[in-house]
């Protein structure tokens, strides 16, 4: 039998794992990109675990919104990364650099 | 189960804005050939129309509509009306700019209105759902609109960590949200709490866990330190007309989703976050207020000081009395205000080919043009806290709600760091005012509306000065049920 608590642990791995890729990632934003994404995936595992143990179908309702708003991200940030390349002609992490935070 | 259909009256000015923005797309694609301007006058008249609509329904009483998901009450509508009005500063500040730099207007505008929209949905969002909707709708088009001008390298670089920070913040807050939902079995704000108050003693490290989620989210939005590495960065690298956009509503917007998500959804949780609250307060006005005085680029001191001054908001929310929500209410907007005038003024010295970026090329504004320099006089003696101007009544609020509160030593600490903080203001008005211009030809400002924008905005931090109860009295009343 699988109890919400697996659920819950997987998700917090995954939200674990995205949270690291995003930190440790100093190469590509490209794998920044699939971070997020996969951040948002693990909140998605979170709420449909909730959702089928509550019977209540409300947290499901959110996922799909979730979904949608994270294929318009993605669009967004796969368009800014694009005027990027084209100026820079690269997509290092470590090029960004010019403001310093 | 019947279906009745939901009550739209307090919808209607989201539906407004809604409808104008087709509007305004179409007018911009059929007529903004032959007339550039057309496009500019129905964005004003969107934002203006919507302004109305949430002043005439100012007198309407608190009403939850769409099964608890939408809520019209004074605190939201009083948001909206600022959001609005800023909008409309906005784009009258910003006209001269996106004209010589040729930026798409049409674009920036619609960009400017659909975000808009989104404020207006956030702050009247009553359910986790709505919240989120309303957070993204506002937040997507900021990361679109900083790129929009991409000719610079370093607004690209500053969209993309605006983006990515932007990401990370909703996703901590969607993984608090859904732990949260997970405790409470519900993602409506009215059901959590009456959920909330019966699990507190059964989950409470669920819903602890979920809580400090759901407050670094909100917090990394509003830009407070710990969470605030983006607020400089983004202030920096984003075009002036932008910063001036990215500085002011979104800081209203980002109140009411503190305030929904902490105040009005978890009261059960109010030693934890009051506490959580006290260390981000001290930490944002600690470091806002001492690098700060480091900066050479004006934009990048304004961005520290408006982490500084979200410290400040957040001392009367830790109160947590309603005249503290109140007086917190009161700061941040008497701060947009404010930061409305500076980043205004900021964006009209920019021309074509010239960004305005270091205090230094404030130096001899008096003698170039004085009544522009008088305005910023105004302003960065309200952002210092001199009496009487309106940025001392908003800290003197905040502070007292937190002595009434009996909380003493942090509004001790506050007032130290806000004479740190005045340092860095009087150097700009010192650069104004006392040294040598690095040319001497004067500053004209053509643009009629840009000129009546800043004269209205410095007379406003000056009057509300003077005049403060009215606006008070609004603020309190407020979260007064």
């Amino acid at each position: 039998m699988i109890t919400l608590t697996d659920y819950l642990v997987v998700g917090a791995i995954l939200f674990g794992l995205s949270l690291a890729g995003m930190v440790i990632n100093r190469k590509n934003l490209i794998v920044l990109l699939m971070s997020v994404e996969l951040m948002l995936l693990a909140v998605n595992m979170n709420f449909i675990a909730f959702s089928s143990f509550l019977q209540d179908s409300a947290g499901q309702i959110f996922v799909f919104f979730i979904l949608t708003v994270a294929a318009a991200e993605t669009a967004l940030g796969l368009a800014i990364l694009i005027i990027l390349f084209r100026t820079r002609q690269s997509i290092n992490v470590t090029d960004l650099d010019a403001l310093k935070g | 189960m019947n279906f009745t259909a939901p009550d739209f009256l307090p919808a209607i000015g989201e539906m407004f804005t809604l409808g104008m923005i087709c509007v305004v797309m179409l007018a911009y694609l059929f007529f903004d050939k032959q007339n550039r301007g057309i496009t500019y006058f129905l964005t004003q008249i969107t934002l203006l129309g919507a302004a109305v609509i949430a002043i005439a329904l100012y007198s309407h009483p608190t009403e939850i509509t769409f099964d608890g998901s939408f809520i019209l009450d004074p605190e939201s509508l009083l948001l909206k009306i600022f959001i609005l009005l800023s909008s409309v500063f906005v784009l009258m500040y910003s006209r001269p700019y996106i004209r010589d730099n040729e930026i798409a207007h049409g674009e920036f505008y619609l960009l400017i209105l659909f975000s808009v929209l989104g404020m207006q949905v956030l702050v009247s969002a009553y359910s986790f759902l709505t919240l989120y909707l309303g957070l993204e709708v506002f937040s997507l088009p900021l990361y679109a609109m900083i790129a929009l001008r991409h000719n610079r390298p370093v607004c690209q670089e500053a969209a993309m960590k605006y983006f990515i920070m932007g990401a990370i913040a909703s996703g901590f807050l969607l993984y608090g949200m859904s732990l949260i939902y997970g405790a409470c079995a519900s993602l409506n704000i009215q059901e959590i709490v009456s959920m909330m108050s019966l699990s507190v003693n059964s989950q409470p490290m669920m819903l602890t866990v979920g809580l400090v989620f759901i407050a670094a989210g909100a917090l990394f939005k509003l830009g407070v330190a710990p969470f605030h590495m983006w607020v400089p960065d983004v202030y920096e690298g984003a075009p002036n007309a932008m910063t001036l956009f990215i500085a002011t509503a979104p800081k209203l917007a980002g109140f009411a989703l503190l305030m929904r998500l902490l105040v009005e959804a978890m009261p059960a949780l109010f030693p934890q976050w009051h506490y959580l609250l006290i260390a981000v307060a001290v930490l944002s006005m600690a470091i806002g207020n001492i690098i700060a005085i480091a900066q050479d680029n004006i934009k990048r001191m304004l961005a520290y000081s408006s982490i500084a001054n979200m410290g400040y908001m957040l001392l009367g929310v830790i109160a947590g009395t309603p005249r503290g929500y109140g007086s917190a209410m009161f700061y941040i907007i008497m701060y947009v205000v404010m930061s409305l005038g500076a980043f205004g003024i900021i964006t009209l010295l920019s021309r074509k080919g010239f960004e305005l970026e270091k205090i230094d090329d404030f130096k001899g504004l008096n003698t170039r043009n004085p009544w522009l320099a008088l305005m910023m006089l105004l302003i960065m003696f309200s952002m210092a806290g001199v009496p009487p101007s309106v940025g001392f009544f908003a800290k003197v609020g905040v502070l007292e709600s937190l002595v009434q509160a009996d909380i003493v030593w942090l509004p001790a600490l506050a007032l130290v760091f806000a004479i740190i903080g005045a340092y860095y203001y009087l150097r700009v008005v010192k650069v104004m005012y006392f040294d040598e211009p690095l040319e001497k030809t004067p500053i004209i400002v053509e643009s009629f509306d840009a000129q009546l924008a800043i004269s209205i905005n410095g007379l406003a931090v000056f009057f509300l000065g003077i005049f403060p109860t009215a606006m008070i009295e609004l603020c309190q009343k407020a979260f007064l049920v």
